[in-house]
């Protein structure tokens, strides 16, 4: 087909995001911003895994990528957790409800829920890497009895950076799930957990032969907890990571986000520790 | 509340995992040197500068590592519980611990007498040397961990 036939002008074009008004927004720390879209146009919303991420645009500056917090397709929701660091992320992040934004996606492999029906599932999210989890969690409970013992470990860099903090109360008081929480410092006003997340998994309960492990924070982070739970004898298989690369265009076409032969976006950003762990291993990829 | 009970021809302190496994004759010799400790919420276990009279195994509870710096507040680096182990003050010279510890919860312990401890050590060099082949790797992951914390990994 040629770009100039009516069936291709027609088509949406692929960069083309869809306004989104913000109905909601919730500040879960002085730096990051829970935000409520619904599409302006009405109606449902595209079908959402967990996991899979939208870019969002910033009319006039540009866009991201953010990895989506919570959905209800039917309602056209869509939940975005965005912590402000650049330009773009601190103008979402700003956005007050009423005002819109652009989106296109969503974009990118989900958590592999299947594979976890009938298993333990281990939940370890360090920082903002909670956000993408979130709908798994959310997933995990919408559906408890498909799955065996629901673990879920939450690092963060001190107390006042815990995101979902209300949420976390309610997950931690129900009995078919254990939460453990850590942080990398704190005052004296803490009573909770002080370490690296790996310091929690020998205290989660779940059988290494039947677990399925959902991981997403800082690539050390995930590093680290992997190699842990290789060793306490997860196969490499059972271990999912959600990789944070630069991505662009987000279907495959630019190559920013490739990381070794694998484009980020498009087979990812949830990849196994089986496919990653030798990619993982290489400086600087 | 009493000290775990010995089972039958074996110390207590080898209940501990910290110890669990380490010559049955050593852990007996070591038994006498033990005492049973509790602390309530918020006490102190240990003090900054304070001689290190002991060396702490957890039994229940649980124990913030805490720096203090006058010029800032108190700042909690770690968090230890059951099963772990509070410390090596008590063996590297000059023998005055370098935090605080304080319970965050009611707290018992097997409070092991430093000098006694060290002088075991010295007298019983092959089972002093399989005893520090247990402090080495807690040394080790601890200060893996406290780099890790150093790279801020959470920061934006």
């Amino acid at each position: 087909m040629r770009p100039d036939e009516p069936a291709a002008i027609l088509a949406p074009h692929p960069y083309a995001p869809a306004p989104y008004r913000v109905v909601a927004r919730h500040a879960e720390t002085p730096d990051t911003t829970t935000l409520v879209l619904r599409p302006v146009a009405g109606g449902a919303g595209p079908a959402v895994a967990p996991g899979q991420f939208n870019m969002v645009y910033a009319f006039g500056l540009g866009e991201v990528a953010v990895s989506v917090s919570g959905h209800d397709v039917p309602a056209g929701e869509i939940v975005h957790t965005v912590r402000s660091v650049g330009k773009i992320s601190r103008s979402i992040g700003a956005a007050r409800p009423g005002e819109v934004l652009g989106i296109r996606g969503p974009y990118g492999t989900g958590w592999p829920m299947a594979e976890a029906a009938g298993r333990d599932v281990l939940v370890v999210g360090g920082g903002l890497g909670l956000a993408p989890l979130r709908p798994v969690i959310l997933e995990l409970l919408r559906r408890r009895a498909d799955f065996g013992r629901v673990e879920i470990i939450v690092g963060a860099r001190t107390p006042s950076d815990l995101l979902y903090t209300g949420e976390l109360a309610r997950w931690r008081a129900r009995e078919d799930l254990r939460v453990q929480v850590t942080v990398d410092s704190a005052g004296r006003d803490w009573y909770g957990d002080v370490g690296v997340v790996t310091r929690r998994l020998p205290d989660a309960r779940f059988d290494p032969a039947k677990t399925v492990v959902f991981a997403c924070g800082p690539e050390i982070m995930m590093r680290k907890t992997a190699e842990a739970l290789a060793g306490l004898g997860l196969p490499e298989s059972a271990i999912f990571l959600s990789m944070e690369r630069n991505m662009k265009c987000a279907f495959a076409q630019c190559g920013h986000c490739q990381f070794g032969a694998a484009f980020i976006c498009r087979e990812g950003p949830v990849l196994s520790y089986a496919r990653l762990r030798p990619m993982l291993a290489v400086r600087e990829l | 509340m009493m000290a775990p009970a010995a089972p039958p021809g074996g110390s207590p302190l080898g209940e501990h995992p910290f110890l669990r496994g380490l010559d049955p004759e050593f852990l007996r010799a070591l038994q006498p040197l033990a005492r049973s400790r509790e602390f309530a919420t918020g006490d102190h276990l240990v003090r900054e500068g304070d001689v290190a009279e002991s060396l702490h195994l957890i039994l229940a509870g649980k124990v913030a590592l805490e720096l203090v710096n006058a010029e800032r507040p108190r700042l909690t680096v770690q968090t230890l519980g059951p099963g772990e182990v509070l410390g090596w003050s008590w063996l590297v010279p000059p023998h005055r611990w370098r935090f605080d510890a304080r319970a965050l919860k009611p707290t018992r312990t097997w409070a092991i007498e430093a000098a006694g401890l060290r002088a075991l050590l010295e007298a019983r060099p092959e089972q002093g040397y399989r005893f520090l082949l247990r402090l080495l790797p807690v040394v080790a992951e601890r200060l893996e961990h406290t780099r890790i914390q150093l790279m801020d990994i959470y920061a934006p």
